[in-house]
């Protein structure tokens, strides 16, 4: 199982690599999304201070609906999705491989987007460990819940809009938990952040596993 | 079920249900603005609670019956509980749109403003209608009955699971203002007597309603499928009669002795 899960990961990173789009088409349009919330709010600095955790994570959620589009363009190309299915690969083995291939890429984006927040807002750090556990498992549970719904958005011709009305509701509380945790984190608003990610870590939790149940369902309609 | 020359989805039962749901709602009309009295905290408002807690109570309701329903379809495959799935989650959206807006209407009101962040119920049941609003956009991408069987069953359920998630982390967020959460509570006012018989009474009749619906839209939604199943079954074989009463022409016009 481990090493299914390692193959396919291996696969998308290694695509992911060579053919950059992360990094190189991806990456940038979330630094663009911060620099137009900052025309957007009119440069007060106040402001982008205080909000700096929400505008962080609204803008890795919009970030993440393209990173997921593009992983399972990647596998609508060539028939490769009936490879995926006759690779004899388990479902589950699949899914935690593109979710995990998925989590490193958004990583990397939120390390990048994490400096241009510290560059563009100038927010305090109060709890670095808070902020990066905060990451961590937030992360898991979008790359979780992107990895059911792109598999089931994958191949459709309305692929595109259908993707974000599934996903971004369903990560409304993502949103609200990672960041009130940020807020803790950057002393913005006086909560407890560790309980947050608490429920952080609990939302990650249904999403994986239900994501690992039911993917194959969906996997089987290509 | 044999599904030749249905001509109407209502049946005997059907219509009597509709009839008693119209004298029904008439009385409940007359129960809300006529007989029931004004609250003496809330006055008048409180009639559009009449109306807007059994909406509110029947779209739990809906949701749950597609989530199982969906639960069902992955379980036994059978068709039947996809469109049961399907035709609640209709049903729900709407009833859910009802109950924004009527509680809406309450809140301008009651709080002088539509929208309240800091009222958990309100922002829970926005995000439980963007999400089922995708369900039923999952239901409508063309696609093998099957396919879009299973599909929405999936949305369906993550839909039912995030209930809890949602309503739990909007209300720790809303948290922070939490005295005036207490002042905003529909519990402050305590119906008795006839308002409380007009709100039990509303909940009956709203339960009948979306059982009429319910009825209703789930025959539309399994003519469809036998149309979808059947439709193209007996076009084939038309056309093939077609076909080979053609042959059997032709052959007959050339004159050969070979059998049609």
């Amino acid at each position: 199982m481990l090493r299914e899960i390692a193959l396919v990961a291996g696969k998308d990173l290694r695509i992911e690599w060579r053919s950059r789009v992360a990094i190189g088409q991806v990456a940038p349009f979330a630094v663009l999304v911060l620099v137009l919330f900052g025309f957007a709010l009119d440069a007060d600095t106040e402001a982008l201070r205080t909000f700096t955790g929400g505008l962080f994570w609204i803008t890795v959620l919009f970030a993440a609906v393209l990173a997921i589009q593009r992983s399972f363009a990647l596998e609508s190309a060539d028939g490769n999705r009936d490879a995926l299915r006759l690779s004899g690969l388990e479902p589950a083995a699949i899914f935690f491989g593109k979710a995990g291939a998925l989590a490193v890429q958004m990583l990397v984006l939120e390390a990048v987007l994490g400096v241009g927040v510290a560059v563009l807002y100038g927010p305090h750090l109060d709890d670095g460990v808070l902020l990066v556990a905060t990451a961590g498992v937030a992360t898991i549970g979008v790359a979780a819940a992107g990895t059911l719904y792109g598999v089931l958005a994958a191949g459709l011709r309305v692929r595109e809009t259908i993707l974000p009305i599934l996903l971004l509701p369903v990560l409304a509380p993502v949103l609200i938990g990672a960041t009130r945790a940020f807020d803790d984190a950057l002393g913005t608003v006086a909560v407890n952040g560790w309980n947050w990610l608490a429920l952080l870590g609990l939302t990650a939790l249904v999403y994986v596993a239900f994501g690992a149940l039911a993917f194959g369902v969906l996997l089987e309609d290509a | 079920m044999s599904t030749a020359g249905v001509t109407s989805t209502s049946s005997r039962s059907t219509r009597v249900l509709g009839g008693l749901l119209v004298v029904g709602i008439v009385f409940h009309l007359l129960l809300s603005f006529v007989w029931s009295d004004a609250d003496a905290s809330q006055g008048d408002l409180v009639r559009i609670l009449y109306i807007h807690v059994p909406l509110a109570w029947l779209m739990y309701l809906a949701f749950s019956v597609t989530a199982f329903g969906g639960l069902m379809y992955l379980w036994k495959r059978s068709v039947w509980w996809d469109l049961i799935a399907g035709a609640s989650a209709e049903v729900g959206v709407v009833f859910c749109a009802l109950a924004l807006v009527t509680g809406a209407i309450w809140g301008r009101h009651t709080w002088g403003t539509y929208w309240e962040w800091t009222d958990v119920r309100i922002v829970t049941t926005l995000i439980l209608l963007l999400l089922y609003v995708g369900y039923l956009a999952v239901r409508r991408i063309p696609a093998e009955p099957e396919q879009r069987s299973r599909r929405s069953a999936v949305v369906g359920i993550v839909g039912a699971l995030n209930i809890p998630i949602v309503h739990f982390s909007v209300s720790w967020w809303a948290d922070r203002t939490l005295h005036q959460k207490a002042t905003v509570a529909i519990g402050d006012t305590k119906l008795e007597g006839l308002m409380l018989f007009s709100l039990f009474f509303g909940l009956v009749l709203f339960t009948g309603i979306y059982a009429w619906l319910m009825i209703h839209r789930f025959r539309i939604a399994w003519l469809e499928d036998q149309l979808d199943h059947h439709g193209l079954d007996t076009a084939l074989a038309e056309r093939r009669a077609e076909g080979s009463r053609g042959v059997a022409r032709a052959v007959g016009m050339v004159g050969t002795g070979v059998d049609a």
